[in-house]
């Protein structure tokens, strides 16, 4: 199995929590389109574990699954009290740094 | 084609329209689900390159503990396809035109580039919980300390924006009395 395989899938994996991240409203639609933006990453960094046979590459990953925690329960406690002032969970409502 | 490659086909697939399933979907409970089935498709694809703690630890984390988090979340706020809003159709596509832009820049930058190898499909012990504990704990020890006062401060920042606020600065958002 060649190595670009994986490249191509993680590539395509990464475009579409782009193109989410672009498309939806919603801001949890959004938090989702990051996690798989960073699952692709690990995808990504564990192939190369297998193509090289180091195992600092899967280390790395256990650090992005940490950050990964981490943020989503700041983001997840900050849209819940977005929530709870605007009842909406709509990224456009959120635009008062523009005026 | 042998059993490696058409597990890789079935698990890819499987990935990408799930992962579709994720942006295009109108209900977040939907969204939520696809996104499951695509850490799933990705925990084959660990368990193809010999890394089975990976799979094992992305399963109970983040199918696990994240997605309920974010059922929960959903939940709470009682989310579901009629409220939910809607971008215009010419965004959607300039969303759809960038992302689509940036796999074709990548894919170029790919196409010029020096990787180039083929992944055996012969087991090794890389991914087995031993040799990642010993590399853990011999070369990342710093890091690992430091991740553990990252969560302590995400966990203390979490709660801090969740508490509730006293409510004589802003009227409007008891919901109690409306």
């Amino acid at each position: 199995m060649p190595i670009q395989y994986y490249l191509f899938l993680s590539f395509a994996l990464f475009s579409i929590g782009i193109m989410g991240a672009l498309m939806r409203r919603n801001a949890i639609i959004i938090f989702m389109c990051i996690e798989l933006m960073l699952n692709a990453v690990n995808l990504l960094l564990v192939a190369f574990s297998k193509l090289y046979n180091d195992a600092s590459s899967q280390i790395f990953v256990f650090f992005i699954m940490v950050v990964a925690a981490a943020e989503v329960a700041v983001g997840l406690a900050v849209i819940v009290m977005m929530y709870r002032r605007v009842h909406s969970v709509d990224i456009n409502i959120l635009n008062r740094l523009k005026h | 084609m042998d059993l490696f490659e058409i597990l890789f086909w079935i698990l890819t697939i499987g990935a990408i329209s799930s992962a579709l399933g994720v942006i295009l979907s109108r209900n977040p409970i939907n969204s939520v689900i696809c996104l499951i089935a695509t850490f799933f498709a990705i925990s084959g694809h660990y368990v193809l390159l010999n890394a089975q703690f990976l799979a094992v630890v992305n399963i109970i984390v983040y199918a696990g503990a994240i997605m309920v988090l974010f059922l929960f979340v959903i939940m709470l706020m009682n989310l579901n396809a009629d409220v939910e809003p809607q971008k215009s159709r010419l965004v959607q596509f300039a969303g759809i035109i960038s992302g689509g832009i940036l796999f074709l820049v990548i894919l170029a930058a790919l196409r010029d580039s020096k990787i180039n190898g083929t992944l055996e499909k012969s087991a090794n012990s890389v991914g087995l919980i031993e040799n990642l504990g010993k590399t853990l704990f011999q070369n990342y020890v710093l890091p690992f300390e430091i991740s553990s006062v990252l969560f302590l401060s995400a966990m203390i920042g979490a709660m801090v924006i969740g508490k509730k606020e006293p409510s004589n600065d802003l009227p409007e958002r008891s919901p109690n009395q409306n």
